[in-house]
């Protein structure tokens, strides 16, 4: 028998017209529809979507962006299709070298493109940031998504933007494509001496962890207490019922403290903010403040020192004045 | 349509991982991860029984070639025009002319080299570039103990059987690129066999192991006193520990603690060693190699006209040591390798 599920949805409730949504004054409303592919997985209603001037700016800007990178990535394989998916992970769009400091223009073809898909793609994510902030308001919400989203949009401006700024260097900002991104953060961590050092590091890792412990507990609970109709918010409201209290009791059960209904939000939302912001604090601190982060580690005791199994061990390039 | 839908994803799962167990360069487990620091430290070294197996394989030593007297007729009494063995006698000059046959041309034989109508005739390039590389054989055991300690080097370390080695390098122009005004990225971004498949620079044999870029790019303080090295800097070196990595078949952990790369007290031994193989090949390439230029054919060169130069994989083809460890030349003291004790 076909029964109510949270994904993976078999029996796909639909009103006879779509939900236009609580009444606002003065909002148009595009039209909106079902679609059966997205009732599988969570609401078969599509739409009605806001665009509006700064959802359509943001998207325009993000285009830009999208297209300068990928036409210089294209260029790099020399306009060749088969190559470009082929070498489509590695590609990549690289800032300007150190030569050209904060150079606001430096030659197209040594880092400015990375300069002007930068502009387009920071101004891109701004404007979404204040369309989501004014959406919310529209709608009488708070304005905890947009607060959370600036928290990546900070450590996106860290690594891009604000750290290079104060290094001096767009050198310093990370380049544009799949594995680039990735070789540049090994990298980083190897210039400024293993980020798992980095106390702020530290702290961003355990909020992340976190998030994920936190989401699978709460989307564990939810899961559990549905057969009481425990995600059903709307029903719950005209009859309790008893999922709530189960849930609550459960926790108490198995770790002697339960988060309430609207606590567990709270944790998430600040564990998933808290993600990024610390991260970007520590990424912040680096080459600014701190040069080699195990060598701090060392001054502050965070490194233990483990016994040497090897014969000592010394810099060749002292004893014979080499330069590897 | 649910039938429609599982089928499909069990079509798309099926083909997904028919093209994962094809495509990939799987190692067949077991594999043995040996500790090779303290505990805890992460300092260890995996290898599979198969690895091994094709190691051992790839590694195994050619024939012996019977030893020859030092004693008796001088090779340059004997033959004209020997400029670098002529400290030999001419029948260990003779073993040394076997041994190269045997190691280098296996297949074209004395010819490769010599004019076979006059022995002494230097108008093949091959004969010129093989005094060179005789000289360049016996400065490394003389002078690279360092790095090739007793075990020392033969022909055969690099050439196996081949005329030219299988592994060398030359300036690397870099795939076909658009240029213009579209972005060059300095080389990062393609994937290549010489940064092992990284995004990282393709090129990290010319700057380090001709020219004398730094490869020491990690901050020396805790704090900054002093701008360092740009990360990029940082790639280009990343992609030549890549490059040593591949060529040894060993992990960062071979020579360093990778809690703290730069650090030479925590290191291991074998990072002082490779330090001085990256040395040797700076001195190697500047001074034996590169300079062979205008003795090679068109043919012989590199796309940018230059002459074949040497990696940490010319000699170590994938093996921690070369030949893993085995000394031939003990056995060859003519090459300037030392007897075994």
């Amino acid at each position: 028998m076909a029964y109510y599920q949270n994904i993976f949805t078999q029996v796909q409730v639909r009103a006879a017209s779509p939900d236009p949504g609580v009444p606002i004054p003065n909002q148009d409303r595009s039209a909106a529809t079902f679609w059966h592919l997205a009732g599988r997985l969570g609401n078969a209603q599509i739409g009605p979507i806001y665009l509006g001037y700064l959802g359509l700016l943001s998207l325009v800007c993000g285009f830009t962006a999208f297209e300068i990178i990928g036409l210089n990535m294209w260029a790099s394989v020399n306009w060749d299709p088969v190559q470009f998916v082929r070498q489509l992970p590695w590609l990549a769009l690289e800032p300007p070298k150190p030569q050209y400091g904060l150079q606001i223009l430096p030659p197209l073809s040594e880092g400015g493109w990375w300069l002007i898909a930068g502009f387009f793609l920071t101004a891109s994510v701004l404007l979404w940031w204040l369309r989501m902030y004014r959406r919310a308001r529209a709608l009488g919400l708070g304005t905890h998504a947009a607060w959370a989203f600036l928290s990546a949009i900070w450590l996106y401006l860290v690594l891009g933007f604000i750290r290079p700024l104060l290094m001096g260097s767009w050198s310093e900002a990370v380049p544009f494509g799949i594995f680039p991104h990735l070789d540049w953060t090994a990298a980083f961590s190897i210039r400024y001496g293993n980020l798992f050092y980095n106390p702020f590091h530290m702290l961003s890792i355990a909020f992340l962890y976190g998030s994920a412990l936190l989401f699978a507990m709460h989307g564990a609970t939810i899961l559990a207490v549905g057969r009481f109709g425990g995600e059903r918010e709307i029903e719950q409201i005209l009859d309790r019922g008893t999922a709530s209290e189960r849930a609550a009791l459960f926790w108490r059960w198995t770790m002697g403290f339960n988060a309430t209904m609207e606590s567990i939000h709270r944790w998430a939302w600040w564990f998933a903010v808290l993600t990024p912001l610390t991260g970007g604090i520590g990424i912040l601190l680096t080459g600014t403040v701190v040069d080699n982060w195990y060598l701090w580690g060392v001054v502050h005791g965070i490194a233990p020192e483990y016994p040497h199994v090897f014969p000592p061990v010394l810099d060749p390039a002292l004893a014979s004045g080499g330069t590897p | 349509m649910k039938t429609t839908f599982s089928l499909l994803g069990g079509i798309a799962a099926t083909l997904l991982t028919v093209a994962m167990l094809l495509t990939a360069g799987w190692v067949r487990p077991p594999i043995h991860g040996e500790q090779t620091g303290f505990r805890g430290t992460g300092q260890q070294q995996l290898i599979s029984a198969q690895n091994l197996r094709i190691l051992q394989a790839a590694n195994a030593l050619p024939e012996p070639i019977d030893k020859a007297s030092s004693s008796g007729e001088r090779a340059t009494e004997a033959y004209k025009n020997v400029q670098v063995l002529t400290d030999l006698s001419t029948e260990e000059f003779n073993r040394v002319m076997i041994a190269i046959t045997q190691w280098v041309s296996p297949d074209q034989g004395c010819a490769y080299c010599h004019n076979t109508e006059n022995l002494a005739d230097d108008g093949i390039y091959a004969k010129i570039v093989a005094r060179r590389m005789l000289q360049m054989n016996r400065y490394i055991n003389a002078n690279y103990t360092s790095h090739v300690a007793n075990t020392g080097v033969t022909c055969y370390t690099c050439h196996r059987g081949n005329p030219v080695p299988a592994n060398i390098w030359f300036d690397n122009p870099g795939a076909p690129h658009a240029g213009g005004m579209s972005a060059h990225n300095y080389g990062f971004g393609h994937p290549s066999k010489s940064n092992g498949a990284t995004g990282l620079p393709v090129d990290p044999f010319k700057p380090h192991l001709l020219g004398n870029d730094t490869i020491r790019v990690e901050g020396t303080q805790a704090l900054p006193t002093v701008s360092g090295a740009s990360i990029q800097q940082t790639e280009q070196s990343f992609s030549l520990m890549i490059h040593m990595s591949e060529a040894l078949g060993v992990n960062c952990a071979y020579c360093h603690n990778t809690r703290n790369f730069g650090g030479w007290a925590e290191s291991k031994p074998q990072r002082v060693v490779a330090w001085h193989g990256l040395a040797m090949l700076r001195d190697l390439n500047g001074n034996y190699l590169d300079p062979l230029k205008p003795v090679y054919p068109a043919n012989r060169l590199g796309p940018l006209g230059d002459s074949p130069k040497a990696n940490c994989a010319t000699c170590h083809q994938g093996a921690p040591k070369p030949l893993l460890g085995q000394s031939m030349a003990k056995d060859f003291p003519e090459l300037g390798g030392k007897p075994a004790p």
